[in-house]
């Protein structure tokens, strides 16, 4: 890549929705760019659009205005190089762990490797995340933070430049969140993947973070803030507590979110 | 441990002391289980045959009692192989002919019904347009297709077929269309991001995604083709368990009628069976998402 600095490019980015002959205006103006190998979150009030953005970034919606460039390339439909980490894990219940990874690996993948590769790219990837253990077990028999874990394995297994992640630890509970966070971090040393990942938790945000971006609220949400996180790597949950770069940034994102963007459900 | 005479036994003692450890086979807990299931049924049935022996064993009662059916009848039930070629055939043959009927004229409605129902389920337009449609003609009586196929047709083998087609398609379109307008829009996503092509689309996410509902149209299907072709084959001869009854009622043989009956209804509750058991086997894992 010579002139184009930046990796992901989102220029103008803006989404209307017309239901019922009524349109809202969900989000407008959003200018983001990311560069190669960046961990980037959103972080805002629920129904503020952040969500949205991810979408509008995998191509599963269409922005009314603005665009998407991925390498300079146009965004227009969703595909495994915009691989997605959905916040239900969304795994295909008839489907074994192994055999939804495989779902994946073996449509993306079936050009670049070999059916033996793919096999044992499939077994690499559930290595990565510790489910080998469970690998022919169905979603319904294995908890919700192993299912968030086959979820991401699914995701980075289509070898992504960007991977997206929607609220991945949201649905889970303090401890397991803390327990994938640290293994996420762990592999993200290992592969460096460009990220953009969409939460509601401000510890989460600035321990995994290079940059927080703070949306506004709706309607028309935008970005209000981008915020780097200049903390070294590999970080280390216990240290970061008494951190003051850490206890700053949070402090930044509690009081972008809780006085100058208080959610408008609660301002009211 | 003991010396070498008596070693002998004490093996075969220690064999049978260690049996009880494995939990036994049958216990009491699942003898009593197993007659909880098994006495009210058959105490109801048997009162059932004493009413019906004492209300219709006396001169002049318009049916046989079950004891007068199993002498009567005796012949039908004891030779359901036999076959004197044309429709002289016994039970067994009757009922393969029917069965074979079904069979064919179910697969067609399964595969149709399944097509159909996902079109429905998929496109909106489609729905709008075909709905309708499917909601009037699933009201008309499996029989009243029965004169149109023959005309169609100009023979009973096709139209028997037909009327069995026609009948049972109708719930397999309607669960189809339903089991697949409530595919999640989480694997609709999933399949997007790994952009699965249409007909992969179809056999990795749709189908087992609403086999559930479709199963349950499957199952309604069967039992609706059941109940058609007994009435189809009533009309159109041949060999055949409709064509049976209504033989062995053009010669007042009611008690081969009564056994006819019953095997049409075990056949039947088999069906419901085979295919209730073939849904549980193949959306194994799907139901508890």
């Amino acid at each position: 890549m010579t002139a184009s600095p930046a990796h992901l490019d989102l220029s103008q980015v803006g989404i209307s929705f017309t239901r019922g002959g009524r349109t809202s205006e969900v989000l407008r103006d959003v200018n983001l760019k990311i560069s190669k190998g960046e961990f980037v979150s959103i972080i805002g009030h629920s129904g503020c659009g952040k969500s949205t953005v991810l979408n509008i970034v995998a191509g599963l919606l269409k922005a009314s205005t603005g665009a998407v460039l991925l390498d300079g390339k146009e965004v227009s439909s969703p595909g495994p190089e915009r691989a997605v980490v959905f916040q239900n894990h969304s795994l295909l219940p008839w489907l074994t762990v192994r055999e939804n990874v495989a779902l994946a690996v073996d449509k993306v993948l079936a050009g670049k490797k070999s059916r033996a590769e793919r096999a044992a790219w499939i077994e690499h990837n559930l290595a990565l995340v510790n489910m080998m253990h469970a690998a022919d077990k169905r979603p319904h028999e294995i908890s919700g933070g192993m299912k968030q874990r086959v979820g991401i394995a699914r995701a980075l297994a289509m070898e992504p430049t960007v991977l997206l992640m929607d609220e991945p630890f949201g649905a889970l509970d303090a401890l397991t969140r803390a327990h994938l966070q640290d293994q996420l971090m762990e592999i993200q040393v290992r592969l460096r993947n460009t990220v953009i990942m969409i939460t509601h938790d401000v510890d989460e945000a600035v321990l995994l973070s290079d940059r927080i971006v703070m949306m506004t609220n709706g309607p028309a949400a935008t970005i209000g803030e981008i915020l780097p996180v200049p903390l070294a790597r590999p970080r280390k949950r216990l240290e970061l507590v008494e951190d003051p770069t850490y206890t700053h940034c949070r402090a930044e994102v509690l009081e972008f979110l809780y006085a100058r963007h208080a959610h408008p459900a609660v301002a009211a | 441990m003991a010396a070498s005479p008596a070693a002998t036994l004490g093996t075969a003692r220690s064999e049978a002391a260690a049996k009880p450890a494995r939990a036994p086979l049958v216990t009491m807990a699942r003898i009593r289980g197993v007659l909880a299931r098994i006495v009210p049924p058959v105490v109801v049935l048997a009162l059932f045959l004493l009413f019906w022996e004492l209300a219709c064993n006396r001169p002049g009662a318009g049916l046989p009692a079950p004891s007068r059916v199993l002498t009567d009848a005796w012949d039908v039930i004891a030779n359901p192989f036999f076959d004197n070629g044309g429709t002289d055939k016994g039970l067994f043959w009757h009922i393969l002919a029917s069965l074979k009927r079904v069979a064919v004229g179910f697969a067609i409605a399964t595969v149709v019904g399944i097509l159909l129902g996902t079109l429905v389920g998929q496109s909106e337009w489609a729905m709008r347009g075909l709905d309708p449609i499917f909601q009037v003609l699933r009201t008309i009586p499996p029989l009243a297709w029965l004169p149109l196929s023959l005309a169609a047709f100009r023979d009973g083998q096709p139209s028997a077929i037909f009327v069995i087609f026609i009948t049972s398609v109708w719930p397999i379109i309607i669960n189809t269309a339903v089991g697949i307008r409530n595919i999640p829009q989480d694997y609709r996503n999933v399949a997007a991001v790994v952009r699965l092509n249409p007909i992969e689309f179809f056999w990795k996410i749709m189908l087992p995604s609403a086999a559930p509902y479709i199963f349950t149209g499957l199952r309604i299907g069967v039992g609706l083709s059941w109940l058609a072709i007994v009435a189809a084959e009533m009309l159109i001869g041949g060999v055949g368990i409709g064509f049976f009854i209504w033989d062995a009622w053009n010669s007042s043989h009611i008690s081969e009628i009564i056994v006819a009956l019953v095997y049409v209804g075990a056949i039947g509750f088999l069906l419901d069976r085979v295919v209730a058991g073939l849904g549980r086997l193949v959306t194994r894992g799907t139901s508890a998402a």
